[in-house]
């Protein structure tokens, strides 16, 4: 059931294939890695096998071009961190950090070779000017957005407009919830704060636990429209869920939390695809046990038609003749899942046919 | 291969079919456009360059000028660029592709050839010293480089100077220059053997054509040189020309302003960018006569040179 020009899981399955790799197979990893936002951590397991010598002399460039980016970003990251725990400290709320900032905060495996420009912060909503403020005070201002998208993120959305340093780069998205208003159901975020432990040795700064980072990468994964990057963040969830098995109770209490928070079955869709793209090793029994709150067998052999396609590299050498179609669905499902009819609706008139008349995004050519 | 030995009616076929295979300085390229006047450009200005089968395997950046594919091609024809699938740009009028080719490669090695600090800079050379010219355009930065690279220094680029973050050293790109409005009949006049492109009108930068790199530059393509001098390029009218020392610091932070990807690598390239300060000269200069302009510079090199084998 896997596209046979799809390269990039392919070596996270099976490193030493690369042994065998022609040069026209190095053009099209490269360039679907490059899509998919993984070369730097394709390199970092490269380097680890030992392997690394075998990428061809003029491919290297690429490779290592993006692990020092993800490693001066990580460095960033920290030094943001740090001065986010000063200014929150003052209003006595604790910096919990979500996503990529999250991995890099904990030290986690699935930190290596993650680029990331943005940090997620989750704060109580009632508590979410004063958040606001507080950024605006320390120099973080609103990234500007057309009028209708602007009222759309305070009336429904789960977070705030990002926030953009004047005098850096890295974004700031400050949450309340992790998914947004309008969706069917919502997880407890007061639950998943509760949750949510302090990092060794960084003082301050909390991070949620193992299964709900997980739980809450499948969240966001599957309820995307787009998924320019689902391939990252499917490898993000493998890397967690491989370091998360190491203790002991973990597949029981991931079990457990997905099942309290009604996410088993977007549980059991994140274990179905790491499978599939990353060999993740998840025990029999806990897949049998998640069968339970798989979708019908139609259904979910359209999953994996639409998944199985959405998730592979956003590059033309990945597509067939499905791929045009899967994309349409993702599109329409993130969407239902999401908003109720009433308001979606509306909103998919607006972005068909307001919104691309009101502003042209794409930057200048100069 | 050189580019120029392929049939002009092979060269549009292959563009227009599986691309053609191009290296320009370090890097590869796969070139695709169905736009004839594009492959027209491509033979006239880079016909020195390297070119190979287009089955050879690798290249670093899969560029295509195309149509789009939208309506608006019954109503004015459009070029649109592509970087391995992605439209990074509004399409422009099919008058501008070329602009556009040249455009989309600077903003493929921009953002994302790190392994270099990127300047938006020209940048020549002359006995292995390297003349950084920064300035924004209308400064008379791509006259002055035209005049030198035509005058017997050697073109690095016209608009990238890439540093390679691990040496310090400055690495060719030696495409064409583009030549800006009133620049383009003085660049006539002052060399009428030079060729130029056709111009195209109307472009977000006024009337825009390209001067071919001189064959030797395109030679030497591959071998580095060593940051000289830093120069901040300015061209008045009937303005006198001058020479002026300039401050390090100043030329640190005005200098700053014109990298593409400095913020992005932090204390590495803090470093790299203090050793360059360190080891350049830097001056403001002011010229009208493009002649004089050349004297200078050529007498910048001469002291160079003559320190050189003092020391």
């Amino acid at each position: 059931m896997r596209a046979p020009t799809e390269l990039v899981s392919l070596v996270f399955r099976n490193p030493d294939a690369i042994r065998r790799f022609s040069l026209g197979d190095w053009d099209r990893l490269v360039r679907q890695a490059r899509q998919a936002d993984l070369l730097a951590r394709l390199h970092i397991l490269l380097r680890q096998g030992g392997l690394d010598g075998e990428i061809p002399a003029v491919a290297r460039w690429h490779f290592e071009v993006a692990t020092a980016l993800a490693e001066c970003q990580a460095t960033e990251i920290q030094m943001e961190l740090r001065q986010l725990r000063t200014m929150l400290e003052g209003l006595c709320i604790p910096l919990v950090v979500l996503k990529g900032a999250a991995y890099v905060a904990a030290g986690l495996i699935a930190a290596r070779g993650r680029h990331i420009d943005e940090i997620d912060l989750l704060v109580p909503r009632e508590r979410l000017n004063e958040v606001e403020s507080a950024l605006k005070l320390a120099d973080w201002h609103s990234v500007e957005l057309p009028e209708y998208d602007q009222q759309y993120v305070h009336r429904w959305r789960h977070d705030a407009p990002s926030q953009q340093n004047l005098r850096r780069a890295t974004l700031i998205n400050v949450h309340h919830a992790i998914l947004p208003d309008t969706a069917g159901f919502r997880p407890d975020t007061a639950k998943l704060r509760r949750s949510a432990a302090e990092v060794t040795g960084f003082a301050g700064l909390f991070v949620p636990s193992p299964e709900d980072r997980i739980l809450h990468t499948s969240t966001l994964l599957f309820h995307d429209d787009e998924l320019p990057r689902g391939l990252r963040d499917l490898s993000d969830l493998d890397l967690q869920l491989r370091q998360a098995a190491t203790e002991a109770d973990f597949w029981p209490r991931l079990l457990a939390r997905a099942e309290e928070f009604e996410l088993s079955r977007l549980l059991f869709y994140a274990l179905r695809y790491t499978r599939h793209f990353f060999d993740t090793p998840v025990p029999d029994e806990v897949y049998d046990l998640l069968e339970t709150a798989a979708p019908s067998r139609a259904s979910l052999r359209l999953m994996d038609v639409i998944y199985i396609r959405m998730l592979a590299p956003n590059h033309h050498s990945c597509n067939d003749a499905l791929t045009p179609l899967a994309r349409h669905a993702t599109y329409l499902r993130a969407h239902w899942l999401r908003m109720p009819a009433h308001l979606l609706l509306p909103h998919l008139f607006h972005k068909a046919f307001i919104s691309p008349f009101q502003d042209s995004s794409p930057a200048k050519a100069s | 291969m050189k580019l120029l030995q392929l049939p002009s009616a092979e060269l549009r076929r292959q563009m227009a079919g599986a691309g053609v295979w191009l290296r320009t300085g370090p890097f590869s390229l796969k070139l695709k456009s169905r736009i004839p006047s594009v492959a027209e450009s491509l033979a006239k200005l880079y016909g020195q360059f390297e070119v190979r089968s287009v089955h050879e395997a690798f290249a670093d950046f899969h560029i295509a000028v195309n149509p789009p594919g939208n309506l608006r091609r019954w109503l004015l024809p459009q070029a649109e660029f592509s970087f391995d699938g992605l439209q990074p740009f509004d399409p422009l009028p099919r008058d501008q592709a070329f602009p556009m080719l040249e455009w989309g490669l600077n903003w493929c090695v921009s953002t994302q050839a790190h392994q270099y600090l990127v300047i938006h800079a020209a940048v020549v050379e002359k006995n292995g010293l390297a003349a950084i010219l920064p300035g924004p355009p209308g400064t008379g930065k791509s006259t002055l480089t035209a005049g030198l690279v035509l005058s017997g220094w050697r073109l690095l680029s016209d608009e990238l100077t890439l540093i390679e973050l691990k040496t310090g050293s400055i690495h060719p790109l030696p495409r064409p220059i583009s030549l800006k409005n009133e620049s383009i009949p003085l660049m006539r006049s002052f060399s009428p053997d030079a060729y130029l492109n056709r111009a195209s009108h109307d472009t977000a930068k006024g009337t825009v054509a390209y001067l071919r790199p001189p064959k030797e530059s395109v030679r030497r393509q591959h071998e580095p040189a060593q940051p000289g001098w830093i120069v901040f390029p300015k061209w008045v009218a009937d303005g006198e020309t001058e020479l002026l020392p300039r401050s390090k610091q100043q030329t640190f932070q005005s200098l700053s302003q014109h990298a593409f990807n400095y913020t992005q690598f932090g204390v590495e390239a803090f470093r790299v960018w203090s050793g360059l300060i360190q080891q350049a000269d830097c001056y403001d200069f002011q010229y009208s006569r493009l002649q004089e302009a050349v004297t200078v510079f050529d007498h910048l090199a001469e002291s160079a040179a003559a320190g050189e084998a003092r020391n």
